[in-house]
Order: structure tokens, then sequence, then C-alpha cells
């Protein structure tokens, strides 16, 4: 199923298939993939249908924008299309119909639907004439409201049964026509069907091939002699030449296709009118910052409970293992281990599930677009796209969601960047991380009298991630991720009313995908923290009984003896000297190590190292631990300016396993992951470094 | 004149897309051909992007995009919308 983007193809994908539907990507590719399943009448095996992703055409620049045409024509390890089903929008027909015009030069086998057939008033649009003039079926239905489904299904069924031919070709100037038919000779064999087949491939290689484009599995000598005749037609020109000769024969067969005479302006006249407050210079940016703070406070304030509530819920968990199995490794290693990990990943379910259907919402509603076109200047100056303001915003509350809603951007390119920089946002795990330094280590006074210290520490936090993420993106932009960015041509599509099952199930399915992916290799993670923290076991002590409350500090003591000896604490021994410079000690150290799990638990290993059990809610006593710890030589080991430092390592470096493994998904490859680490490790040290060093000379 | 110096309401057909060969074959694909009208309807808060509706269609593109689009102004400033939608303005 090939379409424009926002014809509604989703919705139309859902109620064809129903339940019966998967995401997944591409190989090789981070772009959805949709795959469902139906059963036709007549049929009697149940056919398979591939939602490809949208496109305005199927000339490409890129491996992305080459899977419309791979896909309908079955190139490349896609299999040949028995259908190729095109949907088009009946309130933009002529300029839909074009890609429609793109897959009948091909010759394979088509079926068009009109799609949103109710929004096109007094049934203007003569279905039948589309239909008879293309040489295919052409049913008009509604996603939204269920009509005409009986129909296509039926014409589907038929189609596969009997294909569909079609018969419509744009008329070229004699002399493209020899040079078309030059380039078609210059394909392989396993490239060629027949002639018209051929001729259109020639067309695609012509409109789609240049000196620096990005494609894939072209064949060297039907790109030389593309590249041979740019040389002496641009390929601009060439361009030009054929998208004018079909929009020329389309503009010609426009009359035939409406019934009566519509008024174009009918239906975007309630758009036209929403947008004149919506997207007001004014107004329409005020209403959008509520917006945005509404959004983003409901994702912290609704996902907080269930957050709560899994987080219990694994606790309780872990404690009925702990009744019912013997102490030894193996029950430390079903509960830390497993149930941790496994709670690790369940534990960001509700963000990311009220981030989707946020982002559902704003897509389905069209108002996303309208999101990137007023951020867009701002955006742009950091070398980013408008729609990268979504993921940015939502890298606040945590950046996994965030790296997830990058799938909105069209381009490689800027999703990669865009990803790249999300972690430096203030998430939410960092918070406890600076609640507790703050806490113990700043004094709750107020300079220049009226601003609390404390206080403004925090939003200092804030603020300095940003800017840091700003001046990212500008380096990021201009280096490692270099690239042409492409033009803005945003479609503002009109305000629809989302239909709530179609953006629910998307917010199923891609939660699911999450789950199946990165859960997997956070669960391991998890695990091997877990091994490093917990061997080598001490040996055993001999169980002296003592009064209970002494009891509890001996256990506790023993704890953190237990963490000063095993792997995890040998290695923060071993990072000693080289995190020394940033004022740390080896038990930040393990601190750090643990971190790595997920931000927050640096304060509950912080607390197993200080022998102070369970840290919990109240971490008073662990702050007091920090404040009062000194060194040999009498020195407290915590002073404001390593808790400075600290926060300002834990702002910039990149410690959350499930950030990098859903980075790795999104990218299918080491190398980024690999990279983001790298390159945030080394400035959150140097900014630590600088921090810390400095403060010492300037005497503090 | 370019797009970019059109005022809000201002009806305009194409008379050229100049530009680099990606953005230009986009332009083109969607529609914007020369002789295509297009109706300016006005610009974000910061001066860019700037808004327009063609062929039914309402598009969004930066001032610098707008700078490459050669257009002229339309006798029928104002007139009634054109009936069949997305009908080329004979030249």
């Amino acid at each position: 199923m090939v379409g424009n983007p926002n014809v509604g193809k989703t919705s139309l994908f859902n109620r064809l298939t129903g339940q019966h539907a998967r995401v997944g990507n591409y190989p090789g590719i981070t772009v959805e993939r949709r795959v469902g399943t139906l059963k036709l009448p007549t049929l009697g095996a149940p056919s398979e249908l591939v939602d490809v992703p949208g496109c305005y055409s199927l000339s490409s620049r890129s491996p992305e924008e080459q899977i419309a045409l791979k896909s309908v024509l079955g190139f490349d390890g896609f299999p040949i299309p028995d259908l190729v089903v095109c949907v088009v929008d009946a309130g933009q027909l002529t300029r839909n119909l074009y890609l429609a015009l793109q897959v009948a030069e091909f010759r394979v086998p088509l079926l068009i639907v009109i799609n949103m057939i109710d929004e096109v008033r007094d049934n203007s649009i003569d279905a039948a004439q589309v239909g008879e003039v293309f040489g295919v079926p052409c049913v008009p239905v509604s996603a939204r409201t269920g009509f005409g489904f009986d129909a296509l299904r039926t014409a589907i069924s038929q189609a596969l049964k009997s294909p569909p031919w079609p018969k419509l070709q744009p008329r070229y100037p004699d002399a493209l026509m020899r040079t078309i038919d030059q380039v078609a000779d210059a394909f392989p064999p396993g490239w060629r069907r027949n002639v018209e087949h051929d001729r259109a491939l020639a067309l695609w290689a012509l409109t789609s091939i240049e000196d620096d484009d990005e494609l894939e599995g072209i064949p060297p000598e039907a790109r030389e002699r593309v590249l041979g005749v740019h040389r002496e037609t641009s390929g601009t020109a060439m361009d030009e030449a054929v998208i004018t000769a079909r929009y020329a024969l389309l503009d010609d067969l426009e009359p035939r296709f409406f019934g009566k005479v519509p008024d174009a302006h009918e239906r975007l006249s309630a758009t036209k009118r929403i947008d004149q407050v919506l997207l007001h210079p004014v107004f329409g940016f005020a209403i959008f910052i509520v917006l945005m703070l509404l959004m983003f406070q409901s994702l912290f304030a609704w996902s907080d409970p269930a957050i709560s509530l899994i987080e219990s819920a694994f606790g309780a968990l872990a404690g009925l293992v702990t009744e019912f199995l013997p102490a030894n490794s193996f029950r430390d290693l079903l509960t830390e281990g497993v149930i941790g990990g496994v709670g690790n990943v369940v534990v960001f379910l509700p963000q990311i599930l009220l981030l989707f259907l946020f982002i559902g919402v704003l897509e389905d509603s069209g108002y996303m677009a309208r999101v990137a076109y007023l951020m867009d200047r701002i955006m742009r100056v950091l070398g980013l796209h408008g729609r990268a303001f979504v993921p940015m915003l939502s890298g606040f509350a945590c950046a996994v969601p965030a790296i997830l809603a990058t799938r909105t951007m069209e381009r490689q390119r800027d999703r990669l960047l865009t990803m790249l920089v999300v972690p430096l946002m203030t998430c939410s795990a960092r918070l406890p991380v600076y609640t507790l330094i703050i806490a113990a280590l700043f004094p709750p006074t107020n300079i220049f009298g009226a601003l609390p210290v404390q206080g403004l520490l925090m939003v200092g936090m804030y603020v300095f991630s940003m800017l840091v993420s700003l001046i990212a993106a500008w380096v990021l932009g201009r280096t490692v991720v270099k690239g042409k960015s492409i033009p803005l041509i945003l479609e503002l599509p009109p305000y629809r009313l989302p239909r709530i099952s179609t953006t629910l199930s998307m917010m199923w399915q891609r939660a699911a995908s999450f789950l199946r992916e990165a859960g997997s290799v956070i669960l391991v993670c998890t695990i091997v923290l877990w091994a490093l923290l917990s061997f080598p076991k001490p040996s055993e002590a001999t169980p002296t009984r003592a009064a209970d409350s002494v009891q509890q500090v001996v256990d506790r003591h023993a704890a953190a003896t237990a963490i000063e000896q095993s792997y995890g604490g040998q290695l923060g021994k071993l990072l000693e000297p080289a995190i020394a410079p940033l004022g740390f000690d080896w038990k930040i150290g393990v601190g750090i190590i643990g971190a790595f799990a997920a931000r927050e638990v640096f304060v509950s290993t912080m607390g197993l190292v200080y022998g102070i059990g369970d840290v919990g809610d109240d971490d008073t006593p662990l702050r007091e631990k920090i404040k009062r710890e000194t060194r040999s030589d009498g020195s407290p080991v915590y002073s404001p300016l390593t808790g400075l430092s600290l926060m300002i390592f834990f702002a910039l470096a990149c410690q959350c396993i499930s950030t990098l493994s859903v980075v790795r998904r999104e990218t299918r490859s080491w190398r980024w992951p690999m990279f983001l680490f790298g390159y945030m490790t080394l400035l959150a040290y140097a900014a630590s470094f600088v921090v810390y060093q400095g403060g010492r000379l300037l005497g503090f | 004149m370019t797009l970019a110096q059109s005022r809000v309401g201002d009806v305009v057909a194409i008379e050229a897309v100049e530009g680099d060969r990606s953005f230009r074959r986009r332009l083109l694909e969607l529609g914007l051909v020369p002789g295509t009208q297009i109706t300016f309807l006005g610009v974000a808060p910061l001066g860019d992007p700037l808004q327009l509706t063609v062929r039914g269609c309402k598009l969004s593109i930066r001032r610098s995009e707008a700078l490459q689009i050669r257009v002229r102004l339309t006798e029928e400033l104002r007139a009634p919308a054109s009936l069949v939608p997305g009908a080329t303005v004979s030249a």
C-alpha cells in the first residue's frame, strides 16, 4: 500500500488488518515497516498487506526513499507484490494521483483507493471515471467512518485474482523518449521486464541518480549512462521535462474526475480558520507554549503514580522470592538481576506509552506539522529541523521515549543528530542525584537575600544542560553528522479528529517493539552489573548473635564491605586515580558504575557503599553520612565543589544503558551508541575537571 | 518577483523554480510546476517559515527557499478561487 503522507493510510491499514499487524523495521534502515494480514472474501488463504512509508513520488535520493520503489517493483530482496494499492486523498486528488501515475507507468497491477471521501462534500468526485482513465479499479472510502470498506475488500480480492493492468501513460517529447530508451538499454537483464516497465525504470533513474546521491544497488552501467545523459541535458532540466509532462496529463484529465464543480476552499476553510488562531504570531505561539507545558507536565504527573506502582509491584515480587527461596546467589540473581532488570525495562512503559499517545494525537490531528512550523526558525539555528522540537522537549522527561520519537523526522541525518543531543537534556532520572547532592552539600540559605541557593542550583543545572545541548547540536551538526540538511517543504495537513483506535493501536505497537528489542539488552546489562557488585563474596563472618539494632548495623557494615571487595568495588578502586582530579573517590566511582543501569541507581548504590542500607525515599541518613565523611587527614571528602563537579559529571555523562540500547536499535549499528557514550563521557570528564580544578585554583 | 516578496493574500502564478536539484524536484513533484497558482497565506511568528496554499494543500517553506521561486502576480487578485482545484493558469 502506497500513498502520500497524511492520506490516512494508517487508519485504512488498521481497518483492513484489524489486530493482525506488527511494527518492525526495514533491514539496514530506521524506517518503520508495518505488515498485517487480512482475510478477503472469496479468497482461500489470507493475504499480506505491507504499509509502505508515505511518499510523494518514487524518485529517490537515499536508501529510505528507495523503499517505495523496491516495494512496488520487488527488487533487492523485496517480494514482487501481486497488487499495489495506491491511496489518495479526495481533497487533493490531482497531486496525489501523481504517485499513482508513476506506479501506473511501471505497469504493475494497481488499485486506487480514494480516502477521506467524507471530507469532500456533495460527492463531487467520480471514482468510476478515475478508474476508467487509469484502467484500474478505483474505490472511494472513508477510513474514518468505515464507508466503502466492503466494496474495497471485494475489489482487492478480485484484483488479486485477476490483476488489473493500468493503461495510462504520459506523453513525453520525442527527444526525451530516445534518451529514455538509451538508459533503459543500460540496465542489465535481471532488471528488465517489459517495454513499459523498462522505460519507467529509466525515467526513474534519470530523475533520481546524481553524482552525490546515496542510492543503493544501482547497476554501474546504468548509473554511468544516466550521468552521461546529465552532462548533456542537466538533471534539473530532465526533472522538469518529466514532471511537467505528467502534471500536464493530470491537469488535462482533471475535469473528468469531478462530477460536479467543487468548491476548492470548502474543506480548507475550517482548517484556515483554526490556523488563524493557532498559527497567529502572538496567540498561536502562546497557545503552543501552553500546550507544550501541559503535555510535558502531564507526562510527569501521570506517569509518576504508574512508575511508583510498577516499582512497588516489582519490589513486592522480589520480596516474595526472598521469602520463599533460601538465601544464596541464585536467589539474589533472581531478585536483583532478573526481577530488577525486567523492572528497569517495564518502568519505562508509562512514559513511553504516554509520549507515544501524545505524539500520535499531535500527528493524527495535524498539529504536529504546526509545531514544526512554529519552531523551525529556532531549531534551524542549531542545525536541527523543526520536527526535532518534540523529541528534544521529551528529553526532559526521559531520553528513551524521546529517541524513539525521532521517528517522526524524515531524514536520517536529522534524526541522528537529534538522537545524539537528546541525552544531554536533564532527564528525570538525574533529579534524585541532584537532590541528594544539593541537599547534602549546599546550605539551605539565600544569596542576595531572596534567592535560595539550593533552588538556584537546580535551575542552574537545567539551564546548563540546555546550553550544552545547543552547543553540541551546533558542533556535531557541522562535524560528525554533516550532511545536506533537507529543505523544509512541510505539508500542513487539514485538521482532523484523530481516530482513537488508530492512535491507541500505534501506541501499543511501538511500545511492544521497544520492549522486545531494547528490553533484552537492558535486562542483560542489569544482570551483569549486579554480578559485578556481588562477586566475589567475602568469606562468611562467624555469626555472633547480637541485639537486633546492633545486628542491623553489623549487617549493613558487612554489606558495605562486600561491595568494597566485589569486582565492582575493585573497579571503583581502579578508577580512583582517574577520577581523583575530578574530586571523586572510589566510593563515588562505584556509584557511577552502578548508575549505568539507571541513573537513579546511583543513590541506592551509594547507600549500600556507605552501609546505610535501603535508602528508599528518605535519604537523610545518606546525606548526613556524605557530609561527615572525612579522609585520613581529617579533611572532608565531600565539599560543595566536589558536589558541583559530581553534578556536572552526571549532567553530561551518558550513564544510561537504556539510552545506549535504544540508540543502537534505532541506528541499527554499534557505531553511534559507542560514539554517543564516548563523546559524552569525554565532555563530562572535561567539564568536571575544569570545574573542580578551576574551583581549587580559585580557593574553594 | 520571487515568492518571498509577495504579500499576505497575494495569489501568484509560478514562472520558474531555481535552487538545487533535489529542492526543485521536490517542489515540482508537489505540483508547483510553472503556471500553477499559489496563494500566500502568511509567516510564522519569527518571520520564517512561510505558509502557502497550492493545489488544495497547505505547504510551509523557508524564506530562503521562497527566494528561489519566481512568480508573477496574477490578474485574479482576490477574485473567487478557481473552480476546479489546482487548475493551471493559462499563460
